[in-house]
């Protein structure tokens, strides 16, 4: 019965339409969430870290995190004075329309807007290379899309800083390098990064893939809720025996000593070819942030 | 844990003489801030042979790119950037203009610890990602130079009790690589 009417609606009847403004307006309440209020995951980790750890500077450090985090909520200061590249993982329904323009335009003048009205750093510049001059706009934002089957429209913010994102690492492993290859890599360059991406640290690996898909799943791992375990039980393995190698380096919180060098790593990983063995790392650090929204 | 010292700049090599790496500082009176770009046209007016913008003469720099200031607050969040970026500016700014610290995150290499050594100078560690916390130990902020460069710009604090550890010490040791 249900399949008869769905061929009966016609496709017009199918579409959703979600309005230009509607959409920027989410995008630059999202901006302002995660700027200024850490997610209850990262405040539990830090919690769970404070109990753990051994250093009195590190825990010292631990402390000040969750106090900024309340004087952040309270006065509606950033948490960190970078308020990062604001990069979006969108996920866009088939049937779904933007009246007005498309979703990329609608994120970008959320962005703009939200970075403006939140009193947030700008911190993109035009032009790598020669003239770096400040767009003053904290836009172009980094917008990955995906279409998926549905109506609904699902954004996910992970503001990312300058500081942390300098840390990352890409390998192109062979095939014979194998688990321990990988495990070998990732540790080194966490260890490697030391106090640079303001640790403790959420590791982000992306395994597999081409070059660049390996990049962009490392990226996406951050936006795991901290701590949750990849789903498979031999890359759940792995993250744990990462962790572990990582923390016993002693780097500790801001790399000046301590048990907890990274509160997590998640993997996510991907089909490759036979010659390839792709390894990225992307660190986030202890200001996890992230805000998101569905429509 | 150590007792806390009190510190006030600018400074002179005879205040820094006495801190050690590991212990912690609350500071207090006027710095400047500066980072990649404002380092850089300051080493380039040196090349230039011009004069500096702003005295660094016993002066503590911040490495520090702070948000817009809200109504009726002086600055925004205003946390330490990562130092290792300003390592090959630094030495010339120790070594020619007097500058006697330095405010980051992260560690520094082996040219910057011995221009330290030369100037008795000191690198503190800020709280990196604790912006909206250090914000409050800043109670005047203005523009000292290169206005045009927006967050990049050179901004002259006052800070009270600002929280810093002494990464590295006028001696050169360095708790990075304890």
């Amino acid at each position: 019965m249900k399949i008869q009417i769905a061929k009966n609606r016609s496709l017009q009847d199918m579409v959703r339409h979600i309005p230009f403004q509607q959409v920027a307006d989410a995008v630059t309440k999202a901006c302002l969430e995660a700027a200024t209020h850490l997610p209850k995951d990262v405040l539990d980790g830090i919690k769970k870290a404070m109990d753990n750890e051994t250093d009195e500077l590190g825990r010292d450090f631990l402390a000040q995190y969750l106090k900024n985090a309340k004087i952040a909520e309270e006065t509606g200061l950033p948490l960190c004075q970078d308020t990062g590249f604001a990069v979006f993982f969108v996920e866009m329904g088939s049937m779904v329309v933007i009246d007005g323009g498309t979703v990329s335009e609608a994120i970008t003048a959320g962005t703009e807007r939200g970075y403006e009205l939140g009193f947030l750093r700008k911190s993109i510049v035009d032009d790598p290379v020669f003239k770096r001059v400040n767009t003053r706009t904290n836009t172009p934002p980094i917008i990955h899309l995906t279409q998926v089957p549905g109506d609904r429209l699902s954004v996910i913010l992970a503001p990312k800083g300058g500081g942390s994102e300098n840390m990352s690492s890409l390998k192109m492993l062979t095939p014979a390098a194998g688990r321990q290859g990988v495990i070998d890599f990732v540790v080194e360059s966490v260890i490697k990064a030391g106090g640079n991406p303001c640790p403790p640290t959420v590791v982000g690996v992306g395994i597999g893939g081409t070059f660049e898909k390996a990049a962009f799943l490392a990226k996406k791992a951050l936006i795991r809720p901290m701590g949750e375990a990849s789903p498979d039980p031999e890359y759940a393995e792995m993250e744990r025996e990462i962790l572990a190698r990582i923390n016993a380096s002693g780097v500790g919180p801001q790399g000046l000593g301590g048990d907890t060098t990274s509160f997590a790593v998640h993997i996510e990983h991907f089909p490759c070819h036979i010659a390839s063995l792709p390894v990225a790392v992307n660190l986030n650090c202890h200001a996890a942030r992230h805000a998101g929204f569905e429509l | 844990m150590a007792e806390v010292l009190k510190l006030h700049s600018p400074v002179s090599r005879e205040d820094l003489k006495n801190l050690k790496a590991g212990d912690r500082v609350l500071l207090s009176g006027t710095i400047i801030t500066g980072r990649d770009a404002a380092h850089k046209r300051l080493v380039a007016a040196l090349d230039a042979g011009q004069n500096l913008p702003v005295e660094l003469k016993g002066m503590i720099i911040y490495f520090v790119g702070p948000c817009p200031a809200p109504p009726g607050r002086p600055v925004g969040s205003a946390g330490p950037t990562t130092s290792y970026r300003m390592d090959a500016y630094s030495p010339r700014l120790l070594r020619e203009c007097g500058l006697l610290g330095m405010i980051g995150k992260g560690d520094r290499n082996d040219e910057v610890i011995a221009a330290m050594k030369e100037a008795g100078a000191v690198y503190f560690a800020a709280t990196g990602g604790a912006g909206a916390l250090i914000s409050q130990c800043i109670k005047h902020c203005e523009v000292a130079a290169f206005d045009d460069l927006g967050p990049e710009a050179i901004y002259r604090m006052e800070v009270e009790d600002m929280p810093l550890v002494v990464a590295i010490d006028a001696e050169g040791n360095d708790l990075y690589r304890r």
